[in-house]
């Protein structure tokens, strides 16, 4: 076992960190630890901008191979770098989904037509896309998605039809990944294709939820007859599934570590507080705080741990990588609550009528939706069960 | 970056894993942990002689294989999964760590040398018999006589301390406090004025001891490092033997976890197997969850001791790691071992089904060197009370 990043590791760190100093100033100022989970409603178009210039210093889709336009940096290397932007505190990324799983996912399966036309806008910080998986009746089951598509011959194209919800930042997006049902005939996890749609156009129409936080940041999006180009299918109709899972994989990657970078600014933040407003003193807040330290510290080991080993041979993760989305995400949620026993009555008191929450506050609002997206605590327990330990499938209802 | 055993490392751990599937099974542990000594004699001379478990970390020039605490963990989390009972983790993780960090070049070939060739056994002494695990734990106390050292005062929890060949005994100057004051002595078992008593435990497959010093006199030879000078390097003893003892935590939880899944797969009521109830998959999941936490915890730690050994640039970071790693895998060992035992149902209660065993190593190895709670007030300090950190 061997701990440290190498000599070379160390100067690609002073690079990173020294051209976040650089560039995020003057008009990005305002943007430093802005724009993170629960906050991402928040300055929109200066945030784009900001992706433009990460463009141009060479610093979206670093872990992308170079002949798809990334910088093919190494496994140590990505840690890194999302390990300094966290650090610098850069906000959050707008281009996070099209970076993080549209162009793996067009990378692994899409055609080089369709590499060719996507990836270069998510690699310059210009196109940015959104994920269109639930509906009101595919949530946790999210194979029982409803929305069709239909071939139109005689215009050659996909018509789209349905409803998604819970679609985070559609309102912002130049694209939309949507799986729908090819084969109207179909259920469950066959019939499916999986589609590239461009969002401003007359089919389309998004409308904003409002959150626990008062803020909107996803929306209900509802298609009617949209179109698709007939080459925008991603995997030949009815294989949208294979996509839609190889796709989810990619959402446990290096990225993970610059997310606990995040979640040690936040405890550093309730440590401070604690510190100023006495909370230290009390044995219990001291035993909670010692804790969340202690498993956020684990939490990186873990991950160390989910990046150094191999998958199984028949490319089944590993054990410690299945665990870590109920281990972060349960994580968060109780760190949430600290940070409001931190405060005590304080936590009450907001920046600003009509419901303008602080930091802490908004961060102890967001961190309950953690458990639930990206498969709630309930469904990672069946797939751990599952796949983790060999034990029975959950019993299907009757359809 | 490299957070992974190594072929070989896995090797080692494969090697131990199944030897002690033969020789540790639940009848030989059930056998070794009725009686007094608490260990095969037999079984320990011929891990000893054929494994050469006991030298693992010692280096060469002792008579020892020269490999490294990551090995020591691999071993212990296999040592913890079968429940072997030995002398192995008070001999290797606690004396031989104190005799590698404080003893000088003659103690070091004579009490490493023994136990690398003549299986020899050694213990150490510190706490008086209060729930605490720093300085303040020690009681005991020496004061000098001319060029002699006298020592008096008890102790309690000293592992194996009724059967080891030699108990390394901190004590403090007469009326020092807190990190002051402390120093070690080497103390073969027979020094006149030792009393040893075998403390019946409720994890029978640890033994315990109470020893008592009644006006112990030895020269400065028995002085292990610097007088008054021991308790940070005795704090390190302990953070090693702690990080060791998480290992073992990890490979009692992972034992646990396979048990159960086994059993609730085999169980039926309501015409299915146990397994496929929700609420048992779901607690499996959490026992999984726990399990794979500990051991990342316990497999940093273990990097962090070897550097500490090697004088590596994390050598720092060893109280800290010692507390995140113990306080985790204390707590959830215990939590797994209350899990395996609601899920074995009635059986689980039995003596029979070996659930228990595991359960109350959970208990005695979780209070062992602190518990989770001290472990996090420890942190909670470095965090929350010292100027600077953080
Ligand atoms: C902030 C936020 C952002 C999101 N962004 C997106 C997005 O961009 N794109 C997108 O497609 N979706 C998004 N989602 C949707 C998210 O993926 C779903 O909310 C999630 O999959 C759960 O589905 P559901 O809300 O329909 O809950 P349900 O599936 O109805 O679950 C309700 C409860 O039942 C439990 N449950 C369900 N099935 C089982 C079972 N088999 N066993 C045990 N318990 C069960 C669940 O654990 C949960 O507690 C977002 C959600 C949130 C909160």
């Amino acid at each position: 076992m061997k701990l440290s990043f190498s000599p070379e590791d160390e100067q690609f760190r002073q690079e990173v960190a020294s051209w976040l100093r650089e560039n995020l100033g003057g008009e990005f100022e305002k943007l430093k630890y802005r724009g993170g989970p629960g906050d991402e409603h928040t300055y929109p178009e200066e945030r784009k901008a900001w992706e433009k210039r990460l463009a141009e210093g060479g610093w979206t889709c670093v872990g992308w191979p170079v002949e798809h336009g990334g910088r093919g940096c190494s496994i140590e290397q990505q840690v890194i770098f999302f390990e300094e932007y966290a650090r610098a505190g850069a906000p959050g990324r707008m281009g996070h989904i099209g970076e993080g799983l549209t162009g793996p996912t067009l990378i692994a399966f899409g055609t080089p037509a369709q590499q060719e036309k996507y990836l270069p806008g998510i690699v310059q910080g210009t196109e940015f896309w959104c994920q269109g998986y639930s509906e009101p009746s595919a949530g946790s089951d999210l194979a029982n998605v409803k929305t069709k598509a239909r071939f139109d011959e005689a215009r050659g194209k996909w018509l789209i039809t349905g409803q998604k919800v819970w679609t985070s930042l559609a309102h912002e997006s130049e694209y939309c990944f949507v799986i729908a049902r090819t084969d109207p005939e179909s259920v469950g996890h066959r019939g499916l294709g999986f589609f590239l749609i461009k969002m401003d156009q007359p089919g389309i129409e998004v409308r904003p939820i409002v959150q626990i936080t008062g803020t909107s940041e996803f929306n209900e999006v509802f298609f009617d007859e949209a179109e698709c180009d007939a080459e925008d299918i991603v995997g030949a109709p009815g294989e949208g599934w294979k996509v839609a899972m190889g796709l989810l994989g990619f959402e446990r990657g290096v990225s993970t570590l610059g997310q606990q970078m995040l979640f040690q600014n936040e405890l550093d933040e309730i440590v401070r507080l604690a510190k100023e407003n006495g909370a230290a003193s009390d044995p219990v807040i001291r035993q909670r705080i010692a804790r969340a330290h202690a498993e956020l510290k684990i939490m990186r080991y873990n991950s160390m741990r989910m990046l150094s080993g191999q998958s199984g041979s028949d490319g089944a993760l590993q054990k410690e990588a299945l665990i870590y989305k109920l281990y972060w995400a349960t994580w968060h949620r109780n760190l949430g609550e600290l940070a409001m026993d931190v405060m005590g009555p304080e936590c009450e008191i907001l920046e600003d009528g009509p419901y303008e929450l602080g930091r802490l506050q908004s961060m102890y609002l967001f961190v309950r939706s953690d458990t639930i997206y990206g498969g709630t605590n309930q469904i990672q327990r069946n797939i751990i069960a599952e796949r983790g330990l060999g034990m029975p499938k959950e019993p299907r209802g009757a359809a | 970056m490299e957070f992974a055993f190594t072929e070989e490392q896995e090797m080692i751990r494969d090697t131990a894993a199944s030897f002690l599937a033969q020789v540790s099974d639940s009848e030989a542990v059930r056998r070794a942990m009725e009686t007094e000594a608490g260990f095969d004699p037999e079984l320990w001379s011929r891990i000893c002689s054929e494994m050469y478990w006991q030298a693992i970390h010692i280096p060469e020039e002792y008579g020892g294989m020269g490999l490294g605490y990551v090995e020591v963990v691999a071993m212990m989390e296999q040592m913890g999964r079968y429940l072997l009972c030995s002398p192995f983790f008070s001999t290797v993780c606690l004396g031989a760590n104190a005799l590698l960090l404080a003893g000088s070049e003659e103690q070091k070939a004579d009490w490493l040398g023994r136990i690398c060739t003549e299986a020899a056994t050694v213990s150490v002494a510190f706490n008086g018999g209060v729930n605490r695990w720093d300085s303040d734990a020690i009681t005991a106390t020496w004061r000098r006589d001319g060029d002699n050292y006298v020592l008096s005062g008890d102790y309690r929890y000293v592992i194996d301390g009724h059967t080891a060949d030699a108990l390394i005994v901190a004590a403090r100057e007469v009326g020092s406090q807190g990190d002051e004051g402390i120093s070690l002595f080497l103390l073969p078992a027979d020094t006149s004025g030792v009393t040893r008593r075998w403390l019946p435990t409720m994890d029978q497959a640890r033994k315990q001891a109470a020893v008592s010093l009644d006006q112990v006199t030895v020269s400065a030879a028995s002085l292990l490092g610097e007088a008054s000078q021991a308790w940070p390097v005795l704090e390190q003893v302990l953070d090693l033997a702690a990080i060791a003892l998480a290992a073992e935590q990890v490979g009692g939880s992972q034992r646990l976890l396979d048990m159960t899944v086994e059993y609730t797969s085999e169980r039926v009521q309501f015409n299915r197997t146990i397994a496929s109830y929700q609420a048992v998959k779901h607690k499996a999941a959490d026992m999984m969850l726990q399990v794979e936490v500990a051991r990342s915890a316990a497999y940093y730690a273990a990097c962090v001791a070897q550097e500490l050994l090697d004088g590596g640039e994390l050598a720092g970071e060893l109280p800290e790691a010692a507390s995140v790693a113990k306080s985790y895998c204390s707590d959830a060992y215990f939590a797994v071992a209350g899990d395996a035992l609601q899920l074995f149902g009635g059986v689980g209660f039995t003596w029979e089904y070996d659930v228990h065993l595991y359960f109350k190593r959970a208990k005695s190895s979780q209070q062992m060197l602190g518990d989770g709670a001290w472990h996090r007030e420890r942190l909670a300090t470095l965090l929350l009370d010292e100027e600077g950190v953080q």
